[in-house]
Order: C-alpha cells, then sequence, then structure tokens
C-alpha cells in the first residue's frame, strides 16, 4: 500500500468520479477529494487553475497519487500507482 | 421531473436515432438523475460529465446530448459519459475502457 498523498478532483454529478471513488474507498486508500461544481467564485477559480497545471483540458476525475496524475477512471493505472 | 418517465422519453427518442443507453440501468439512472439535478442547478440538462460555466451559450456544445456524442461513439462505441452508444456497445460487442474528452479547452466557459 501507497504512503504516497492522493488528492482526486471531481463532480459531485459524474458517473466516472462516482466510481473512481468507490474503487478508491474499495482499495481503503485515504484521499481527499474535492467537488469542484459545489464550490463557487474565487474558490472555484483557484482550484480551477491548480488542476489545469496538473491537467490543461481540466476534465474530471483528476486524480493525483503522489507525483503521478491520472485523468480518467483507469483502474489498471490507479493500482499500479498505488502499488497494489 | 420523474427519472423513470425521463428515461423511457430519451430511449425511445435516441433509439430511433440510433443511440442506445447503456445496459446497465442503475447507471443510467444516475446520470438521468444528475441531469434531472442540473437542470434544477443551471435551467439546462448540461452534461454531468463536465463542469458547466452556468452560462446556456457558453454550455451549448455540452447540453445532452452534447456534440461530441457522435465522433465518440463513432471512434470508442460510446460518449464520455458512458450514458449512450452504438447498439453493438450496448449488445457487449465494443470493449470501451476510456473515452477521452474531446472537447477543446479553449471551449471551457470558465
Amino acid at each position: 500500500m501507497t504512503d504516497k498523498p492522493v488528492k482526486l478532483y471531481t463532480l459531485s454529478t459524474c458517473s466516472h468520479c462516482k466510481s473512481t471513488k468507490k474503487f478508491l474507498n474499495e482499495c481503503t486508500v485515504q484521499y481527499e477529494f474535492v467537488e469542484v461544481d459545489l464550490l463557487e467564485g474565487e474558490e472555484r477559480k483557484a482550484i480551477l487553475e491548480d488542476i489545469k497545471k496538473l491537467n490543461p483540458r481540466c476534465s474530471f476525475p483528476t486524480l493525483i497519487i503522489g507525483d503521478e496524475v491520472i485523468v480518467g477512471f483507469k483502474e489498471k493505472k490507479i493500482k499500479e500507482a498505488l502499488g497494489l | 421531473m420523474d427519472v423513470e418517465k425521463l428515461f423511457e422519453s430519451l430511449r425511445k427518442v435516441q433509439e430511433l436515432k440510433g443511440y442506445y443507453f447503456n445496459k446497465d440501468k442503475a447507471y443510467v439512472l444516475e446520470l438521468l438523475s444528475a441531469l434531472i439535478l442540473n437542470k434544477d442547478r443551471y435551467g439546462y440538462m448540461v452534461c454531468p460529465c463536465r463542469l458547466a460555466s452556468g452560462d446556456r451559450e457558453a454550455d451549448r456544445d455540452i447540453l445532452c446530448p452534447c456534440v461530441y456524442r457522435e465522433p465518440d461513439v463513432k471512434e470508442y462505441g460510446s460518449c464520455y459519459c458512458g450514458l449512450y452508444g452504438s447498439k453493438e456497445w450496448r449488445a457487449g460487442k465494443v470493449d470501451v475502457d476510456y473515452v477521452p474528452e474531446r472537447r477543446p479547452p479553449e471551449k471551457m466557459g470558465f
């Protein structure tokens, strides 16, 4: 199991985001997540700037495991990055 | 709006156009509920898998079904969300792992 920090940017309505969360939960991984569609104003703007630096298309889910950025729900890649 | 009613009305209209719902009905109902939620939030049924700007004009290309559905179904078998796809995809004859975001970043209204 990884000791790398895991951070997830999602939309509360997005199916692939839900699948990613479910998968991380099943893997019993501790992670931080932000539901970007629920943010407003300056807070949303600031988070979007952060995401764009990691994923210029600013699509969801954007998952960061250590230094690795995984865009979309890609089970195999997530497992590899987590060392599972 | 009732999600089952929306399911039936969209299914009929979209199947005539050659687009079929995901065979996982629970998955479809979850996305349709998200569309209903977005209609309440923004006033229009915008793609649940993309961040809406809240400006209908700027979000025009991602009103569901989005303008990217046609090329995505042609190339991958399903749309970006996995809501709609081809008849073959629904029948499980097309293996879709991941549909990348086709919307150009400059189109994002935020």
